[in-house]
């Protein structure tokens, strides 16, 4: 039996297929494609004392919670289907870096050691769990836009206020893998 | 029926994401190591080939009236940004991928996205008082 070589799928076909969403969500709905913004209308539909941030009508952007549903049933259905490698193929610099970190090797899609409920209290599984989080969710709504709003959708109608938004996510991603896990790790 | 249609887009999302390993921890942290092409390459030709349709569409959206609403510059953009990049590395995981996570089975995203609805809310409450 020949082994069918389970490697990720290669980032020419996931990038085309990425980006076909920015105009298939304009030619189906009208609908500027992002996706962080699927956190606030979920605030927006559940907190009973709402500030004016989320007070507007979330049911018109109903889209979105559609979409993510479906991402997790997308999600699902690879995980159980067409399975990735259980061990991925990560550059052996990367590896070498994380394990100075006190980090395993690679395996699955997140590192165990720090993604899982018995890490949840550690501060290691906190800070990346907890307050990773928050960061994402507080971040994306001070800067407007995630990586589908602004590196994707924004990047590709030039608008310079994404650029300055991607530029700088960017800039917060090397700092903290950079300076700040050192400091917490 | 247009729900249905972005409920399918969604799925097609989510199984690129897992099979690509765009959400996997290990992938963001050889981005910001620059070790890998891999998520450059992504990230690059998904600009690529949404730029090229919106230029396409163009021409469409403007005898139809419709444009896709613009982004205004403001200073959380740089800020909010800057605390989102942070939030990207620890997690290794944006707010696409968190929800991808979830189907794939990486069951602790729930925590995270829990985490991010609080984030949400404390900016809901903060945003009358911060720099924008």
């Amino acid at each position: 039996m020949n082994e069918v070589p389970n490697t990720p799928w290669p980032w020419y076909v996931a990038g085309p297929i990425v980006g076909s969403m920015v105009p298939l969500a304009v030619l189906i709905g009208n609908r500027r494609w992002g996706l962080s913004s699927s956190f606030r209308h979920l605030c927006a539909m559940a907190s009973p004392m709402k500030p004016p941030f989320l007070r507007y009508d979330w049911k018109r952007e109903s889209w979105s919670l559609f979409f993510v549903a479906g991402a997790m049933i997308g999600g699902f259905v690879a995980a159980h289907w067409i399975p990735n490698a259980a061990v991925p193929d990560v550059s052996p610099h990367t590896v070498q870096a994380i394990q100075a970190l006190g980090f395993d090797s690679p395996r699955g899609l997140v590192p165990a050691e720090a993604f899982s409920f018995s890490q949840l209290w550690t501060t290691r599984g906190f800070a990346m769990v907890v307050i990773g989080g928050f960061l994402v969710g507080f971040g994306t709504r001070y800067a407007n836009g995630c990586t589908s709003g602004h590196a994707v959708t924004g990047l590709a109608m030039r608008e310079w206020p994404s650029l300055v938004a991607t530029l700088s996510f960017f800039v917060g991603g090397l700092l903290m893998t950079h300076v700040i896990f050192a400091w917490i790790f | 029926m247009k729900n249905t249609a972005f409920l399918l887009l969604g799925i097609v999302f989510g199984v690129t994401l897992y099979k690509a390993e765009i959400i996997s921890w290990y992938r963001i942290q050889e981005m910001f190591r620059f070790d890998a092409f891999h998520m450059y390459g992504v990230l690059g030709s998904a600009v690529a080939t949404a730029m090229l349709w919106v230029t396409i569409l163009s021409h469409r959206t403007r005898r139809e009236g419709v444009t896709i609403a613009r982004r205004p510059f403001q200073h959380g953009v740089w800020i909010g940004g800057l605390l989102f990049g942070f939030g990207w590395a620890l997690t290794g995981a944006c707010p696409g991928p968190l929800w991808v996570h979830i189907g794939a089975g990486t069951a602790v995203m729930v925590v995270a996205i829990a985490s991010a609805l609080a984030g949400v809310i404390t900016y809901a409450y903060l945003d009358p008082r911060i720099p924008h």
